[in-house]
């Protein structure tokens, strides 16, 4: 066999001294051959990222080389100085990063960002440049060359900037392509699209791939071989196919099964009850433009109803600008809807001032997305728990025994009442997030993403909690989620959202095994590693 | 690293934290230093510094020129530190305001901000002063009326950005008055960059006293460096001394906030500090 493109042998990277562990990556050794796609796969903070950017040499300053070798093609990286990294940097080694939004120079067109990379490496005069350009343009599937190499990067959707990417990191023939979760940011119809493309051009060109991702759907997809990383160890390394059907590590089998199956669970029996939340005909248009622009109108939300008994949980599935999040917020009022009815058991809150709102506001609460933005930063978490029946003219100190109780329900210990949330992970801040919501013995809950910001093993133990307080409870859950493995998860019924409008509501096992709508048959169809992780959890 | 060790890592930041330090004994020492009035004319006229009692020399009408600084950092320190209150509390509430409404109240308020950034600060201020008559309180007005639209300015931008955070969005839900929310989620988390521009504005309020007084708009019963820089630049060139150490005492002030400000700068926002290079 020839020599392999990319040889990673004991490498070791040292964190500062504040960090709480002391080597981002330690004693880790793979090797990648021509034409082989090898994914690196871990939770947050396993130190996967660092892997790819030791290999790039772009490691922050506080990181440093603590041992081993990282051989490009016999040729060591690690002893080649910045001038000569620069030189492998593109010619060699191509990246593509995780945000396409922002990894684009936005005031460049895109022909010009694509020529750029053969001037710096010199290569080709200008009209050769120019053609090459449109023919990278051509292959990374991007309709019209001539029109994209002369538009700016912010007329192009996140999809196409992530194929530019792409065009830009294969522009010069790279031996070794480095794909850092880059299709993390993406919809999941956008994601297939993408894989199949570096999978494309993989197999083309015969590239050697290094893909970094948290997520098993994608390495199902595309990976040839898989190294499993955790907390900078590598726990276990192996041919896809015998990793994903026989994990040999503990670490590796609890990953796994925390993937979510696309196959949903039998449906749950519910009692027939009057309604805890009733939509029906909700609109929302968002209009931009001033004094002088010409007003553009986006119907985010379009004639959308629904309603939720206690005790279910819907779903509310679609990709990004579908206008599904619009609708869990304008249920809350956080948005103000331009019409329709929006009923709380019986009372109807569509017209009300947020002044009369606020003593129905406790029947409805919202579990948000994001669990470092969630919780505010100069408040202990007991309070920030009593903050709503204090509002709600709850003595304060009922309250804050209450925040105690709350905290135990949602596993945590009471005594974390007196700590800030910067002292938690995130999972145990989503957990906080729910106990807030919950502190208002609330009848809806509205979960907008809730699940989306955690690793797959948290992920897991958040929707077992989810499931375990509705069964308790009783409570009406609106399910706003892009990932349809959770809805299959945890929804009763399936609400599928297209540009506003809802396109197909089913209970969940009806929707999964016979979709009737076009885009819901696409958006099943997009799935990553649909086969591989079919198994009924 | 916690926000004080890293202050204290500052070697330019300690160094203006001890020049404050020193300038805050002098003020309080100021009646035990010299208790006469810095009026009161004691010596020769234009005696040189170290000749005779007098430590740094005394002005045209024979006022030592020691006293006069211990006297007058009394009153730029005080002025400085007014002023600047007094326009938090002009800027503050109308920066959170307008971050917060948006729409019409913030067009408003940031029409009116405008308005007042568009007059060159140092005439509107000399205007004010010379309608109210200079005295104190009135030189304190001028100052702060001429420096809270940064203060807006930058209130409005964090809260705009603060208010879109999903604590703030969750404090709504659970039903929380807007007054609450300003108060207790959105405020708090502005405090970095007020307390980080408060010490800069102390700085720039001192230099405009002083320019004020220079120019014979200071407190005619209040001895202070603007005053006398300006009372002593006609003999620049046969007594240097007069103009010298009143502008040296404003340069090392001004220069210490400056790096006070500038460490807690660095000290709350270890990210946006300068990566040190090799």
């Amino acid at each position: 066999m020839s020599e392999p493109v990319l040889k990673v042998d004991r490498l070791s990277l040292s964190l500062p001294s504040v960090a709480d562990r002391a080597f981002a990556l330690k004693d880790a050794s793979f090797e990648i051959n021509a034409g082989e796609t090898l994914c690196v796969v871990g939770e947050s903070g396993s130190g996967k990222s660092m892997t790819a950017h030791a290999v790039m040499g772009l490691l922050p300053p506080a990181v440093k080389v603590a041992g081993g070798s990282i051989k490009l093609a016999a040729r060591e990286l690690l002893k080649l100085s910045d001038r000569e990294m620069r030189q492998v940097r593109g010619r060699d080694i191509g990246m593509i990063f995780q945000e396409p939004m922002t990894s684009l120079n936005p005031l460049m067109r895109i022909g010009d960002q694509i020529r750029e990379m053969f001037e710096a490496h010199g290569a080709l005069d200008p009209s050769a440049r120019q053609k090459r350009a449109l023919e990278l343009i051509e292959e990374v599937g991007l309709p019209d060359p001539a029109r994209i190499v002369r538009v700016y990067p912010h007329q192009l959707s996140g999809g196409q900037r992530q194929r530019v990417m792409i065009a830009m990191a294969l522009a010069l023939e790279p031996k070794l392509l480095i794909a850092d979760e880059p299709t993390t940011a993406l919809d999941v119809t956008t994601q297939a699209q993408i894989l199949k493309l570096v999978d494309r051009l993989r197999s083309d060109h015969g590239t050697a791939v290094l893909f970094i991702t948290h997520d098993f759907g994608v390495v199902a997809e595309i990976a040839d071989r898989i190294v499993v990383l955790q907390n900078g160890e590598i726990c276990e390394a192996g041919k896809t196919a015998e990793v994903l059907r026989a994990p040999t590590h503990p670490y590796t089998r609890k990953l796994i099964a925390a993937v979510p199956s696309i196959t949903p669970p039998d449906a749950r029996a519910l009692a027939d009850a009057p309604a805890a939340l009733t939509v029906e005909g909700l609109a929302k248009t968002y209009k931009s433009g001033g004094f002088f622009a010409k007003g553009r109108q986006v119907k985010a939300v379009d004639d959308v109803s629904f309603a939720i008994r206690p005790g279910e949980t819907l779903g509310l599935v679609g990709e990004s600008g579908s206008g599904k999040s619009t609708v869990g917020r304008c249920c809350l009022r956080l948005i103000e809807p331009d019409d329709g009815t929006i009923r709380l058991e019986t009372v109807e809150i569509q017209a009300m001032t947020q002044r009369a709102l606020r003593p129905h506001r406790s029947r409805i609460q919202m579990i948000f997305q994001d669990p470092y933005a969630s919780l505010n930063p100069r408040r202990s978490v007991g309070r920030i728990i009593a903050e709503g029946p204090v509002a709600q003219g709850v003595d304060r100190k009922a309250a804050m025994r209450r925040a105690r109780e709350l905290l135990d329900l949602v596993g945590l210990t009471p005594a974390a009442a007196d700590r800030y949330p910067h002292e938690f992970s995130g999972g145990q801040r989503q957990r906080i997030g729910i106990a807030r919501a919950l502190a208002l013995d609330p009848k809806v809950l509205i979960a907008d993403e809730a699940v989306s910001a955690l690793d797959v093993s948290v992920q897991a133990q958040i929707l077992d909690l989810i499931r375990d307080i509705q069964k308790r409870l009783g409570v009406a859950i609106l399910f706003v989620t892009h990932d349809l493995r959770v809805a299959a998860q945890i929804c009763d019924r399936i609400a599928v959202m297209q540009s506003g409008r809802i396109v197909e509501l089913a209970p969940t096992a009806e929707l999964f095994a016979n979709p009737t709508h076009d885009y819901t048959r696409k958006l099943l169809a997009a799935v990553p590693g649909r086969d591989a992780f079919a198994h009924a959890n | 690293m916690n926000a004080l060790s890293r202050f204290a890592a500052n070697r330019g930041a300690l160094i203006g934290l001890f020049l404050l330090l020193v300038l805050v004994a002098i003020v309080v020492l100021a009646p035990v230093l010299y208790p006469q009035s810095p009026w009161r004319m004691v010596g020769r006229p234009m005696g040189a510094p170290l000749d005779g009692n007098f430590l740094l020399g005394t002005d045209t009408l024979g006022r030592d020129v020691a006293a006069g600084i211990v006297h007058g950092a009394r009153v730029s320190l005080l002025i400085g530190i007014v002023s600047t209150i007094a326009a938090l509390l002009i800027g503050v509430p109308l920066g959170a305001l307008a971050g917060y409404f948006g729409g019409l109240i913030d067009d408003a308020i940031m029409r009116f901000t405008e308005f007042f950034q568009t007059i060159p600060s140092f005439a509107l201020a000399i205007v004010l002063v010379a309608i109210l008559q200079p005295s104190l309180p009135s030189i304190v007005l001028a100052i702060a009326i001429v420096s809270w639209p940064p203060v807006t300015r930058l209130i409005r931008g964090e809260v705009l950005s603060l208010r879109t955070r999903e604590y703030v969005q969750a404090a709504v839900t659970v039903g929380q008055s807007t007054p609450r929310i300003i108060f207790t989620q959105i405020l708090p988390n502005t405090l970095a960059p007020i307390i980080v521009m408060a010490s800069l504005m102390i700085a720039t309020a001192i230099l405009l006293e002083s320019s004020l007084s220079f120019l014979g708009l200071g407190d005619p019963n209040l001895m202070t460096w603007g005053y006398m820089v300006g009372a002593g630049r006609s003999r620049i060139i046969d007594a240097w001394w007069i103009s010298f150490f009143p502008g040296l005492a404003i340069f090392l002030t001004v220069l210490a906030l400056n790096l006070v400000g500038e460490g807690i700068n660095d000290a709350l926002n270890p990210r946006l500090r300068k990566e040190v290079r090799k």
